[in-house]
């Protein structure tokens, strides 16, 4: 069991890593790595908004969404419906909610952890890497252990991405690019050489 | 914003302000879905159809929803849209949803269609709305389209699934690249891409922060 979890997380962390191998996030990833400070602090957020909502979401699916998830209730011909069509605004739903509830928690209980996240949770809503996380949950039907442990799994490989390209980048601007590959282009060429260095990762069996 | 004609709308975020390439919006997407040609046209449409509705329905209400909520009301509606193309396609063209998975889903956190909601729907009549959606979403569908193409010839050299280049497997000459067919190869002709446009539109080009002086020398620091 323990085993089966670990290679789930090493397989979420560097072989299948959200933003190199799916490149999902990629708005804020590109945007959002020009110093390390602030990649970290993104990273951090991530992880935590990705180990909360990809659970919640599995939950809402196997109790309200799926075939049949309804029986619970006791309602008559409740066996026959089938709710999955909503599960895309469902899941951006929860995400919203719970990215403003965090806030809130945070603001209240923690307020060094949100003058550290503040700016980046926002930002995490419309972060394509939360919504892929939890359609991926979907698609590969995970259970509610394994979809802790994907969460968690796939929001460290985010935050190391990032980080990572944020280190790049921060020794990147002292050298002596072509005027029209400035900026831009030459950050998509360095995350494309990295996304092959973790390619190297793929052939790991676990 | 009224002098702007028709045309301007449709074609200018098609070359001279494309959202990919220039605004760099969206690209979450583009990249992973663009190892095929039919695949990225497919998602272009898709791409197509949701931003031109969705601004035309936030248009439409844009006088009646409270500012402090219109992000949740604009994802409500993109939400609503993207359900109905996935069902559309599930419905009609099954293996071509199989193949996209997850990535009709994320059209959702598109930044394109949220961007254009809230920059330009907002403030302007249904029917310009709905032709700037066209517009930027032709012009992703553009970029989707060249990435494709690029990938597809040099991948496994054919377009559209007819062969172009003979493979060597086939008995023909061509050695195909199979570096093309893997995630970072989209990186690769993504920023080959804005290099060219930049080097063509200079006043694209981004300032660099630091520059090196010519012929400059280190300081030696004198020890004390």
């Amino acid at each position: 069991m323990f085993e089966h979890y670990l290679s789930l997380f090493v397989k979420a962390v560097f072989v299948e890593n959200m933003a190199l191998a799916f490149f999902l996030g990629m708005c804020t990833f590109l945007a959002v790595s020009k110093k390390i400070s602030s990649a970290i602090g993104l990273g951090i957020a991530v992880v935590v908004v990705l180990t909360i909502t990809v659970p919640v979401n599995n939950l809402i699916l196997t109790y309200l969404l799926s075939e049949g998830a309804l029986t619970w209730t006791g309602l008559e011909g409740a066996s026959n419906i089938d709710l999955s069509f909503l599960g895309l605004l469902s899941y951006i739903g929860v995400i919203a909610a719970l990215v403003q509830i965090l806030e809130m928690f945070l603001d209240k209980f923690v307020p060094a952890l949100y003058n550290a996240l503040g700016v980046f949770l926002p930002l995490i809503t419309v972060n394509c890497a939360i919504l892929g996380a939890s359609l991926f949950m979907v698609e590969r039907s995970y259970d509610f252990g394994e979809s802790v442990i994907y969460g968690a799994g796939a929001g460290v490989g985010w935050a190391l991405a990032i980080t990572a390209l944020a280190g790049i980048r921060e020794k990147l601007k002292y050298s002596d690019v072509p005027a029209s590959l400035q900026g831009l282009g030459i950050t998509f060429i360095t995350v494309g050489l990295m996304s092959l260095g973790f390619m190297s990762f793929s052939g790991i069996q676990l | 914003m009224a002098a702007e004609s028709v045309k301007d709308v449709v074609l200018s975020p098609v070359f001279k302000n494309n959202p990919i390439a220039l605004q760099v919006l969206g690209i979450c997407s583009a990249l992973a879905v663009t190892n095929s040609m039919s695949v990225s046209l497919v998602m272009g449409l898709a791409v197509i159809a949701v931003t031109a509705c969705s601004n035309l329905f936030v248009s439409l209400i844009r006088q009646h929803i409270p500012s402090s909520i219109r992000i949740i009301v604009q994802m409500t509606i993109i939400a609503s849209l993207v359900i109905v193309v996935d069902q559309v396609l599930k419905a009609y063209a099954y293996e071509m949803s199989k193949q996209l998975s997850v990535f009709v889903g994320l059209i959702i956190t598109n930044c394109i269609v949220m961007g254009r909601a809230e920059a330009y729907a907002m403030q302007n009549g249904p029917v310009m709305s709905f032709l700037d959606g066209v517009g930027n979403g032709l012009g992703y569908a553009v970029i989707l389209l060249i990435v494709g193409f690029v990938r597809e010839l040099f991948g496994s050299g054919s377009v559209f699934g007819f062969t172009v280049l003979t493979p060597v497997q086939d008995g023909g000459w061509y050695v195909p690249n199979g570096l093309m067919l893997l995630p970072p190869s989209a990186f690769f002709v993504i920023g080959l891409i804005i290099w060219v446009l930049r080097s063509v539109r200079t006043e694209q080009v981004e300032k660099t922060e630091y520059r090196i002086v010519a012929n400059s020398k280190a300081k030696i620091k004198e020890s004390v």
